[in-house]
């Protein structure tokens, strides 16, 4: 009978941090996928600039990208946070906090993005460009006709692992105190002094990403209609 | 008519000058065969007609109408009309990997040219059945040899409705036997009057197809005219030296 109680117990427990869990696990899907709504195109649009032939532009791009890659996200996060308010002096509202967890997050993830995106472009073949040349493609029918189709097909594997990360790095948000799913782990687990909240968790990123890897399998599939 | 005018035509890549004073004539009709060693320009010679490279010097006209004179290119509206008389064909296809064989003929027609869909992809299985591919329409080019990967390149050039043809080395990626698809080929366009200008390694095949060949060296032409002088009788040293290596 004790053993069967303190399983019921045991149970009941698991139960209701999964159910607290569940409820943090909103904002961190809400992170995930407005992170990549923007941050997919954006990278195209950080792309474009890298490889542009205007010096200027490209080198601003260029210094950009380095200080996103060089600095910790959650440096990024503090810093489009309460940068308005120390740098401007602006006043924030409490609705800015979920803004600014997407803006951190969305020009973070374009600057790895427009990464991949340009090493899927050098990977088109220059006889391709010429190929179009020779044919009379515009440059805007050349990029998106002829080029973009096979970057998509040559960076699938590398977004894959973006966006793995991605779903990893959503827990940076507790850095601002924006709650999401591991926020709330953090906090269950502080409040009943135990780890299992964050057992759990990682169960949760697991079966998340486990998701991920299987929809882009499924892509990666999909494109292999051409070689 | 002279659907092709050169007038000494130079090009350099930094301190290198890989074309020196080239002029050359094609009319309509004709069929040309640049010969020589590697190096020698020809392949260059042929980027640069075909606009793919800038000459640094010389002039280029088309039927009449200058594309660059004394280096300066005519305006883009004007270019664009003249690039619309020739196509080439590259030594390695440059198919559209991602299109079906039938869209890689039929696109730039339609969205380049402004053709009606419906006539173009008649035109295109015409072109597919003179090159023997008919039943290959919905084939990706991945899924083709290399022997019909170039057909569809020339199906594709030939759907633009160009006046002249360029083929840099089309048979060069491929192996005797399917080179020998591609000749076959080329000689069936030559019986149809197409004015094609071909480098070329196919000596041979060169002397059978051609009206007038040209021998290029070192960026310049050594030596042109009928094959049967050129080949058989050549007055040049250098051209009897590189004909006579490729004998051996």
């Amino acid at each position: 009978m004790m053993i069967l109680a303190e399983n019921e117990g045991f149970f009941s427990q698991l139960m209701g941090i999964c159910q607290k869990l569940s409820e943090g696990f909103g904002a961190t899907l809400l992170i995930f996928f407005l992170t990549l709504l923007f941050a997919l195109p954006l990278g195209l649009v950080i792309a474009a600039g890298r490889m542009s032939k205007f010096k200027p532009l490209s080198t601003l791009v260029k210094l950009y990208i380095s200080i996103v890659r060089g600095t910790p996200l959650m440096l990024q996060l503090l810093v489009v946070m309460f940068g308005p308010f120390y740098l401007f002096g602006m006043k924030i509202s409490q609705d800015y906090r979920f803004y600014a967890v997407i803006i951190g997050f969305s020009l973070n993830y374009a600057a790895y993005f427009a990464e991949i995106y340009r090493s899927g472009i050098q990977a088109v073949p220059v006889g391709q460009y010429e190929a179009c040349e020779i044919l009379g493609y515009s440059r805007a029918q050349r990029f998106f006709k002829v080029v973009f189709p096979q970057m998509v097909k040559n960076i699938i594997p590398s977004v894959t692992n973006e966006v793995i990360t991605l779903v990893k790095d959503t827990s940076l948000a507790f850095a601002i105190a924006y709650t999401e799913m591991f926020t709330v782990a953090k906090q269950v687990a502080a409040a009943q002094a135990t780890i299992m909240p964050l057992f759990v968790a990682g169960l949760f990123y697991y079966v998340f990403n486990f998701v991920v890897a299987f929809v882009m399998e499924l892509l990666e599939k999909k494109m292999n209609y051409f070689r | 008519m002279k659907l092709l005018e050169v007038k000494n035509v130079r090009k350099s890549f930094d301190d290198l000058e890989v074309l020196k004073d080239i002029s050359l004539d094609v009319s309509e009709g004709q069929v040309v065969s640049i010969l020589g060693p590697s190096g020698s320009g020809k392949s260059t010679f042929l980027r640069c007609l075909s606009m793919l490279e800038t000459v640094d010097g010389g002039s280029i006209s088309y039927c009449g109408k200058p594309a660059v004179t004394d280096a300066k290119y005519v305006g883009k509206a004007a270019l664009k009309e003249i690039k619309s008389y020739f196509s080439l064909v590259f030594q390695s296809f440059n198919l559209f990997p991602h299109y079906t064989v039938m869209k890689n003929i039929c696109d730039a027609p339609v969205h380049v040219m402004k053709r009606d869909k419906e006539e173009v992809r008649k035109d295109g299985e015409v072109l597919l059945k003179k090159m023997g591919l008919d039943s290959k329409a919905d084939h990706y080019p991945y899924q083709l040899s290399g022997g019909q990967q170039q057909r569809v390149a020339i199906a594709r050039a030939l759907n633009m409705k160009p006046k002249m043809l360029f083929f840099d080395e089309p048979t060069s990626a491929l192996d005797p036997e399917l080179t020998a698809e591609i000749l076959k080929v080329l000689k069936e366009l030559a019986e149809e009057k197409m004015t094609m200008v071909i480098v070329t390694h196919e000596i041979a095949f060169a002397r059978s197809i051609s009206d007038h060949v040209v021998f290029m060296d070192g960026g310049v032409i050594v030596e042109q005219g009928a094959p049967a002088d050129v080949i058989d009788n050549p007055s040049n040293d250098r051209t009897r030296a590189f004909l006579k290596k490729l004998e051996q």
